[in-house]
């Protein structure tokens, strides 16, 4: 296994995971740190690496656009965007997974303007939540890589026909030198079926697609589709062990612990911040703290029985966010924990730290800080949700 | 039996439904339509019911081109493309308006599709709002004729010019009034190699304020005033142009219009309606109508 790796780009990774997955059409718009993934993926059809329709579109809601039209005429799709190109998808996103097109998107994710800023957050794709997309986060290039063929898989399933973004931090993971397994061509043409709808647009049979629905008919759109996402939130965990049998590689189905069994503190995380996440607990753990990670790896559908399940031996839950919702002084990691325990009559305290906003780094320090603060709720002292990182002299 | 069947939900007299049928038996059933938000879209397809016995798609307002194009490139990478037509039908709001940079991307980028604007020269499907089409001084929703107002305040947009600009190989104007004119185009462009361009007058009788039985009538004065010229155009060259015998006033065309009533009963309308007709004038002298 070892002898496989080399040293290659965030970027160069995916784009060469989305290669061996064979798209049919591939439509994209240039935004940095999005940039090196089409750059690559546009040098492998230069070279013939690749058979497959590239389309340079004039702007990422034509990208999306696009993909819609291709994705419907039976195309295997994928696009890249970030930041304000997916803020400038937004409707189409809806539109896409209202169709039920299993479209995949690579999210390298990046804060959004104003103040306009290229850096890493993860503000851009918790704003598209509710466009009904399954949103995987990645902790490592690998992993996001790896995250294609799977997305693939689960979304082209004909029980769950949802688009899918694959999420990895902008630069931290895009721009990042990794020691990484390419995908094997082989592998993943045994593990990823070629894609085959069964409703496509197609003159010998033909179908309307995106028909007009009146309020007689328009709520079953949306119940089904929450059930597809329910389908999917099966097939996370199902495709995450298939392709552990065949890759030999696992981060995780929906969720994912680390020392997480015995732990009294419990950090919640999605993305690359997971590292840094780890790297804190071992060093707390050699001083004796019983700290664990629960890592979120599907933000949508969101897997709120698992961390039920997950946290029932926590005394406090930390959550990690990248966003605000501003207005609620909260991340929506945090309240979606929250909200996920309180029916269930589960009372631990959650409390929530915005970080990272706009690409600011977040040391080990930042971590224990944020643990020794979650620690004054045994002296009854409790922190609802704040920014971790705060400069107070800019305040 | 048409491919674009009976039944569906249009007005009676509506000039989108013409367009969309004429479109349909131009090109025959081995094609796949895309369809922008507007009145055509909304009218044929009120789920689970759909008129069309074609494979369509319906995406967003302004996104028609961009399917299209994916579309084509889907027929493309999959080795199906032969001989099926990829067409686009949009709406002068979606063509000219919201959808002119998906129009623009697409026609660059060369795809093998038709883009067919039926132009009925405002928003009617929510209610008679001004459109970059709509013509000098037509009373919209929007644009409402008043105490101080006669009207939309500004001239219609050129859209075929700017097809043209983009390289086309083919860009045509046609009306639902002149049906094999307009059939004859429709499939003349989809021969053609490439992304062209069919832009066609509709008179809506809804949002002109007509009878619906008038239709025609009120689409043929448009072109009989040359109000709407018809002209080909095949590499940005003017190839073919309908000539006009016996040119008519534009009062001819304006009069039967409610959109344009303002004009015959408020003070200085006639000095008004001098400035449409020398834009009537401007076309014939510029496409050589007579």
């Amino acid at each position: 296994m070892r002898n496989r790796m080399i040293v290659v780009e965030g970027s160069y990774a995916v784009a060469h995971a989305v290669k061996v997955c064979r798209p049919n059409v591939i439509s994209a718009y240039p935004i940095t740190p999005q940039t090196h993934i089409v750059e690559n993926l546009s040098q492998f059809v230069a070279d013939g690496e690749i058979d497959c329709e590239s389309m340079n579109v004039e702007s990422e809601f034509s990208a999306i656009s696009a993909l819609i039209g291709a994705s419907a005429a039976g195309a295997r799709t994928y696009s890249s965007t970030t930041s304000q190109g997916l803020a400038l998808m937004h409707e189409a996103l809806f539109n896409a997974s209202g169709m039920r097109l299993p479209i995949i998107m690579t999210v390298v994710n990046r804060a959004l303007s104003a103040p306009i800023n290229i850096w890493n957050d993860q503000q851009d794709s918790i704003a598209q939540r509710d466009t009904g997309w399954i949103q995987l986060y990645a902790e490592d290039v690998q992993e996001s890589a790896d995250m294609i063929p799977q997305l693939y898989k689960i979304a082209e399933d004909s029980e769950v026909l949802l688009p899918a973004m694959a999420c990895m931090d902008g630069f931290i993971l895009s721009h990042v030198y990794e020691p990484v397994i390419l995908l094997e061509q082989s592998l993943t043409d045994e593990f990823l079926p070629s894609y085959s709808p069964e409703f496509v647009l197609d003159p010998k049979n033909p179908m309307s697609f995106g028909a007009f629905a009146d309020p007689s008919t328009y709520t079953e759109f949306r119940y089904k589709q929450e059930k597809a996402m329910g389908e999917a939130l099966e097939r996370i965990e199902e495709v995450a062990n298939e392709f552990m049998e065949k890759y030999g590689r696992y981060y995780g189905g929906l969720i994912d612990g680390y020392a997480l069994d015995d732990a009294e503190i419990v950090i919640m995380a999605m993305g690359s911040v997971i590292g840094t996440v780890k790297d804190t607990i071992d060093m707390l753990r050699s001083e004796g703290e019983t700290v664990g990670l629960l890592k979120v790896r599907s933000f949508r559908p969101f897997p709120a029985e698992a961390i039920r399940k997950a946290l029932r031996n926590a005394k406090v839950v930390i959550t990690l966010d990248k966003n605000i919702s501003i207005g609620k002084n909260e991340g929506a990691l945090c309240t979606e924990v929250k909200a996920c325990l309180y029916n269930a009559g589960v009372r631990t305290p959650v409390i929530g730290f915005m970080l990272g906003h706009g690409g600011r780094d977040i040391p080990v320090s930042t971590i224990m800080k944020i643990v020794n603060k979650a620690k004054l709720v045994e002296k009854g002292i409790f922190i609802e949700s704040e920014f971790a990182d705060l400069r107070e002299d800019l305040v | 039996m048409s491919l674009l069947a009976p039944g569906h939900r249009g007005c009676a007299g509506c000039c989108d439904a013409l367009a969309g049928k004429f479109v349909l038996d131009a090109l025959g059933s081995d094609c796949i339509v895309v369809s922008p938000t507007g009145c055509l879209e909304v009218f044929t397809t009120p789920y689970p019911e759909s008129a069309w016995d074609v494979p369509w798609v319906h995406s967003l307002f302004e996104n028609a081109a961009a399917v299209a194009s994916g579309v084509e490139a889907a027929l493309k990478a999959l080795g199906k493309k032969s001989n099926t037509k990829i067409v686009a039908i949009g709406g002068d709001g979606a063509t000219l308006d919201i959808g002119l940079q998906a129009i623009s991307g697409a026609f660059e980028r060369g795809h093998d599709i038709i883009y067919v604007c039926i132009d009925n020269e405002a928003y009617m499907n929510t209610g008679v709002q001004r459109s970059g089409a709509t013509p000098l001084y037509a009373s919209t929703t929007t644009s409402p004729a008043g105490k101080v107002s006669f009207g939309n305040p500004l001239q219609k947009k050129n859209m075929p010019a700017i097809i043209a600009a983009h390289g086309s190989p083919y860009v045509a104007t046609a009306s639902v009034a002149y049906a094999p004119d307009m059939m004859k185009k429709v499939k003349k462009a989809a021969e053609i190699k490439g992304p062209t361009y069919v832009h066609v007058h509709a008179p809506c009788c809804t949002g002109w304020k007509f009878e619906g039985s008038k239709t025609i009538e009120v689409g043929k004065l448009a072109v009989e005033t040359a109000m709407w010229p018809l002209y080909e155009m095949e590499n940005g060259t003017i190839t073919n142009v309908r000539k006009l015998r016996n040119r008519k006033p534009v009062e001819e065309y304006l009069k039967v219009q409610g959109r344009f009533k303002h004009l015959f009963t408020m003070p200085g309308g006639a000095d008004e309606i001098k400035k449409i007709q020398a834009t009537a004038d401007w076309n014939a002298k510029h496409f050589g109508l007579e």
